[in-house]
C-alpha cells in the first residue's frame, strides 16, 4: 500500500495499457460484426434454399420496401430508448397519421398537404406523449400505452373503420413507391435519408450527446445543467415525427390510409433496437445496430414467405433471435468491463 | 460481574480490501452477552463495513470471527441470521407495500405447503410488537403508512422474530424524535436484560453515555481502543481517539489570513432556509476563497450546497455576483458548477468516454446550430486532462476504467472548460485514496488562486480545516460558528458539532 504513495499515484495494476481501450472499442464494432455475420448467414440460407427467387432484384427491393416503413419508426425508437424511455404507441400513431392524411378534406389540398398532415399528426401525438411523461411525470410505458389505445381508437373513428384510398389526383404519394431510381423505389431513399439524418443527429450534435446523458444518468444530466424534461419531450416528439414519415411510406406502398396499419409495429421496432445492442435501460446504443437488427427481422420474414413456411414458425424464430441476441450482448458487455 | 462472562462475539484482525481502498485494516471487536457495546468512529472509519461483515453481507479477506465460543464463517446474510445475529440498518430495509406482519416474517414466512398462514403470522407479529411495547401497531397495517419510529419498531420486531442473540443497530436514533428515543432505550434495556448483546452505533455522544456499557473506537479501518467504559471515559479522550491522526503535510499552502478581505464577493447567501433541514443561514464566498462547511451527515450542509445550486426549494437570498440564482439552469448560466456527493450516481456517465464527461455541460461552446465541432471538443478536453494531470491522459478512454481520484478530476474539469466563478464541492475526496487526495487538494487550491470561489463540504474535518480559508460550522441546520480555518482545531469543531456547546 504505502510504496505507491507518491502524489499522483495510480493504484498499482489499475492502469491498463492503451491497447485495452482499443479492444473495448473493438468489441463494440464486433457487436455490429456479429449482426452483419447473422445477416450474411441468412442470405446464404436464402441462396441455398431459394436459388432462383432470393437474390432477384425484385425480391431484394421488396425486402427493402418492407423494411423502410418500420425502419423509419425504428430510428425514432432508438432515440427514445437511448434516452431512457419506451414508445408503445408508434404503430397506432402511424395508423392515425395515415387515416388523417387520407380523409376527404385533407386529400382535397393535394399530396404535399397530405404529407405535412401525416408528419404534423405524428409530431402532435408524440409531443403529447412527451408532455405526459416529462411534465405529467407519467411512466413512459403507461403514457404511451394509453396513447396507443387512444390513437388507435381515434383512427377507427375518423375512418369509420373503413380503408381510405389515396385518390388518383394525389398519385404523387404513390409515386414514392412506383418511381425507381437506380432500380430502387424512392421510399427506400427516404428510409436511407432518415437513417443518415438520425445517425448525424445522434453522433454529431449536442442533441444526440444529451440523449445519451439523459438516458444514461438523468440525475447527472440535470446537475450538469441539461433541461432533462424538455429533452425528454423532444425525444418523443421526434419519435412521433418518424411515425408521420412512416405513414407517408405506408400510404405510398398500400395506396391507403387505415386504422389497421401498423399493427404490432411497436414490438418489431423495439425488438430491432434491442437486437441492435441498445440498452433498454438507456444511455447506450447505435442507429446502425438498430437498422441491422431490423434487416435481420425482415429477411427472416422474407425467407419464410419464399419457402412457403408457416407464419407461426416465423414468430417462434423471431422470439428465439431476440433471446439469443440479448444473451450474446450480455456476454460481450461483461468481457468489455 | 459482567466482566467474568466469556465474550459472545470476538472478531480478530479483520481485514477487508475494496478496489483502491483498505476499508478494514485489522479490526478487533469483543462483545459480551447482555451488554450494549458502542461502536464509534468518524465517517469512513470502517463502521459500516464492519457491521456488514458481521451481517454476512461482506466476507473479510483476513481475520477470524468467533461466536459463542466457536469459530464461524459468515458466508452470507442467511448464515448470520441462523447463528442469531440480526442487523437493523440505518436505511430501514422494509418493503413499503407489504403489511407489518409480512415484513416481520419476510424470508421465513409462516406457511404450510407454500401457502402463507395469515392468522398465525398476524398473531405472532402482534405478540412481538407487544413485547416491544408497541401493541398499538396493527400487524395488518401497510408499512409504508407508518412514521419512521413505527418502521424502526417493525425492523426491531423482525430482528427479534429470529432467535436473536446479537443485534446490530446502525444509528437507530437518527430518524427518531426525543420521546421515541426513550422508548428505543427501554427496548434496548429489556433486550440486554434478557441476555441479548447489542452493538450500537451512534454519532450522539450523550446517547452513548446513557445507554452504552463499553466503547470500541475505530479510525481509518483500525481499532484504536477496545472496551472503554462508556460512562466514565472523558469526551476529550474519545474525540482524540477518533481523530488523533498525525497530520501529514498533504494540504497546499494557504494565502495569509485576511488576504481575501478586499476582494469582491462571488456568492452571497442571506437567510437561507430549506424547510425542515436548514434554518436562516447567511454567508458569503469571495473571489479566490475556499469556504468550508463542517458538520455531521444530516446536519444540512449538503442541502445548503444544493440550494445554492438551485437544485432544492428554499427561501432566502442567493446571489452570484449580485444576480439572483433561480434553478439549476440559471445557476449554470451564471457560472456555478457542482461536483456532487455521489460521483457515480449524480455526476458521471459511466458508459461515456472521459472527453464526453468533461464537455457535458459545456456542449454549447462547441456547437453551432446544434452541430458539434468534435475536434475543438476533444482539444479542450485534452487541455483539461493535461492541466489537471488526469491519468491516463487519453480522452477517448471509457471513464469507468479510471480510478476514483481521476474520475473526480474529470468532474472538476467539466466545470473548467466553461470558466466557472463558483465551484461547489460535495465530498470531493470520497472514495479517493490518500496519495491521490493531496493531488486533488493542490488542484482545488490552484483553481482558487486563479480567482474561482470554492464552497467545500466534507465529512472529514481535517480536510475542511486543512484546505479551507474560512469555516462555517453547521449543526442541525444552523450555522453555529464562523471563523478563519487557522483559528480552529478538530477538538473545538467536534465539540461544537457533537455536543452543541459553541464555546
Amino acid at each position: 500500500m504505502n510504496d505507491t504513495r507518491t502524489l499522483s499515484a495510480e493504484p498499482a495494476g489499475k492502469a491498463p495499457a492503451p491497447a485495452s481501450s482499443r479492444s473495448v472499442r473493438g468489441l463494440g464494432g464486433a457487436r455490429h460484426l456479429g449482426l452483419v455475420a447473422a445477416l450474411v448467414l441468412l442470405a446464404i440460407v436464402g441462396l441455398v434454399t431459394q436459388p432462383d427467387n432470393f437474390a432477384t432484384s425484385s425480391n431484394l427491393v421488396s425486402v427493402l420496401a418492407l423494411a423502410a416503413t418500420i425502419g423509419v419508426i425504428t430510428v425514432g425508437m432508438t432515440f427514445v430508448i437511448i434516452g431512457g424511455g419506451i414508445d408503445l404507441s408508434v404503430g397506432a400513431i402511424m395508423a392515425l397519421a395515415s387515416v388523417w392524411a387520407t380523409t376527404v378534406a385533407t386529400q382535397s389540398y393535394g399530396p404535399v398537404v397530405m404529407a405535412l398532415c401525416a408528419i404534423l399528426v405524428g409530431a402532435g401525438a408524440g409531443a403529447l406523449n412527451g408532455f405526459l411523461i416529462s411534465y405529467g411525470r407519467m411512466v413512459p410505458f403507461i403514457a404511451t400505452l394509453a396513447m396507443m389505445v387512444a390513437a388507435g381508437g381515434l383512427a377507427q373513428r375518423m375512418s369509420d373503420r373503413r380503408t381510405q384510398l389515396v385518390r388518383p389526383e394525389n398519385d404523387a404519394i404513390m409515386a414514392l413507391s412506383t418511381t425507381k431510381v437506380l432500380g430502387l423505389p424512392l421510399l427506400v431513399y427516404i428510409f436511407a435519408a432518415v437513417v443518415a439524418a438520425g445517425w448525424v443527429l445522434l453522433n454529431r450534435t449536442t442533441f444526440g450527446r444529451r440523449t445519451f446523458a439523459v438516458g444514461g444518468n438523468p440525475e447527472a444530466a440535470r446537475l450538469a445543467g441539461i433541461d432533462v424534461r424538455r429533452h425528454t419531450m423532444l425525444l418523443y416528439t421526434l419519435s412521433g415525427v418518424c411515425c408521420g414519415i412512416a405513414a407517408i411510406l405506408i400510404m405510398a406502398r398500400t395506396t391507403t390510409g387505415s386504422s389497421t396499419h401498423g399493427n404490432l409495429y411497436e414490438l418489431d421496432a423495439i425488438a430491432a433496437v434491442i437486437i441492435g445492442g441498445t440498452l433498454l435501460t438507456g444511455g447506450r446504443g447505435t442507429i446502425i445496430g438498430s437498422i441491422l437488427g431490423l434487416l435481420i427481422f425482415t429477411v427472416i420474414t422474407n425467407l419464410f414467405i419464399l419457402n412457403g413456411l408457416n407464419t407461426s414458425d416465423q414468430l417462434i424464430a423471431k422470439g428465439l433471435i431476440i433471446v439469443a441476441a440479448v444473451l450474446l450482448q450480455r456476454r460481450s458487455l461483461r468481457s468489455s468491463s | 460481574m459482567q466482566d467474568m462472562r466469556d465474550p459472545l462475539l470476538v472478531m480478530r484482525g479483520i481485514v477487508k480490501q475494496f478496489p483502491g481502498v483498505r476499508a478494514l485494516d485489522g479490526v478487533d471487536l469483543e462483545v459480551r452477552a447482555g451488554e450494549v457495546h458502542c461502536l464509534l468512529g468518524q465517517n469512513g472509519a470502517g463502521k459500516s463495513t464492519l457491521i456488514k461483515t458481521l451481517a454476512g453481507a461482506h466476507q473479510p479477506d483476513e481475520g477470524t470471527i468467533t461466536f459463542a465460543g466457536q469459530e464461524v464463517r459468515l458466508t452470507g446474510p442467511i448464515a448470520a441470521i441462523k447463528l442469531g445475529i440480526s442487523t437493523i440498518y440505518q436505511e430501514l430495509d422494509l418493503v413499503d407495500g407489504l403489511s407489518v406482519a409480512d415484513n416481520i416474517f419476510l424470508g421465513h414466512e409462516k406457511a404450510a405447503f407454500g401457502f402463507t398462514r395469515t392468522g398465525d403470522t398476524n398473531r405472532a407479529a402482534a405478540e412481538l410488537l407487544g413485547r416491544l411495547g408497541h401493541g398499538e401497531i396493527a400487524p395488518t397495517t401497510e408499512v409504508g403508512t407508518l412514521p419512521p419510529a413505527g418502521k424502526q419498531v417493525v425492523s426491531m420486531a423482525r430482528a427479534l422474530s429470529h432467535d436473536t442473540r446479537l443485534i446490530v443497530m446502525d444509528e437507530p436514533s437518527a430518524a427518531l424524535a426525543h420521546d421515541e428515543v426513550d422508548n428505543l432505550f427501554r427496548i434496548v434495556r429489556e433486550l440486554t436484560a434478557a441476555g441479548v448483546a447489542v452493538v450500537y452505533i451512534s454519532h450522539r455522544l450523550e446517547e452513548i453515555r446513557e445507554i452504552g456499557d463499553r466503547i470500541t473506537v475505530l479510525k481509518d479501518g483500525r481499532t484504536v481502543a477496545v472496551g472503554l467504559p462508556a460512562r466514565e471515559t472523558p469526551t476529550r479522550e474519545i474525540i482524540s481517539l477518533m481523530t488523533g491522526r498525525d497530520m501529514e503535510n498533504v494540504f497546499p499552502e494557504r494565502p495569509a489570513p485576511g488576504s481575501h478581505d478586499g476582494r469582491p464577493e462571488v456568492l452571497r447567501v442571506e437567510g437561507l432556509t430549506v424547510p425542515g433541514v436548514v434554518t436562516d443561514v447567511s454567508f458569503s464566498v469571495r473571489e479566490g476563497e475556499i469556504v468550508g462547511l463542517a458538520g455531521l451527515v444530516g446536519s444540512g450542509r449538503s442541502e445548503i450546497l444544493e440550494a445554492v445550486y438551485g437544485a432544492r426549494g428554499c427561501s432566502g437570498r442567493i446571489e452570484l455576483n449580485g444576480a439572483p440564482v433561480r434553478g439549476i439552469s440559471s445557476a449554470v448560466r451564471l457560472g456555478i458548477g457542482l461536483a456532487p456527493e455521489e460521483r457515480k450516481a449524480q455526476a458521471l456517465l459511466m458508459d461515456q468516454s472521459v472527453a464526453g464527461n468533461i464537455t457535458l455541460s459545456g456542449l454549447g461552446l462547441y456547437s453551432r446550430l446544434g452541430w458539434l465541432d468534435r475536434k475543438r471538443e476533444l482539444a479542450d478536453a485534452k487541455a483539461q486532462i493535461d492541466e489537471l494531470d488526469l491519468r491516463p491522459a487519453d480522452p477517448s478512454r471509457p471513464i469507468r476504467t479510471l480510478s476514483g481520484g481521476n474520475q473526480q478530476k474529470a468532474v472538476l474539469a467539466r466545470w473548467l472548460v466553461n470558466r466557472r466563478k463558483l465551484l461547489l464541492l460535495d465530498e470531493p475526496t470520497r472514495g479517493v485514496d490518500v496519495g491521490a487526495r493531496a493531488d486533488l487538494y493542490a488542484v482545488i487550491r490552484r483553481l482558487a488562486d486563479e480567482g474561482i470561489g470554492v464552497l467545500l463540504v466534507s465529512s472529514e474535518l481535517p480536510e475542511v480545516l486543512g484546505l479551507a480559508d474560512r469555516v462555517l460550522v453547521i449543526r442541525e441546520g444552523r450555522a453555529v460558528h464562523q471563523s478563519d480555518a487557522r483559528d480552529l482545531d478538530e477538538h473545538r469543531v467536534l465539540d461544537m458539532i457533537m455536543e452543541g456547546s459553541a464555546l
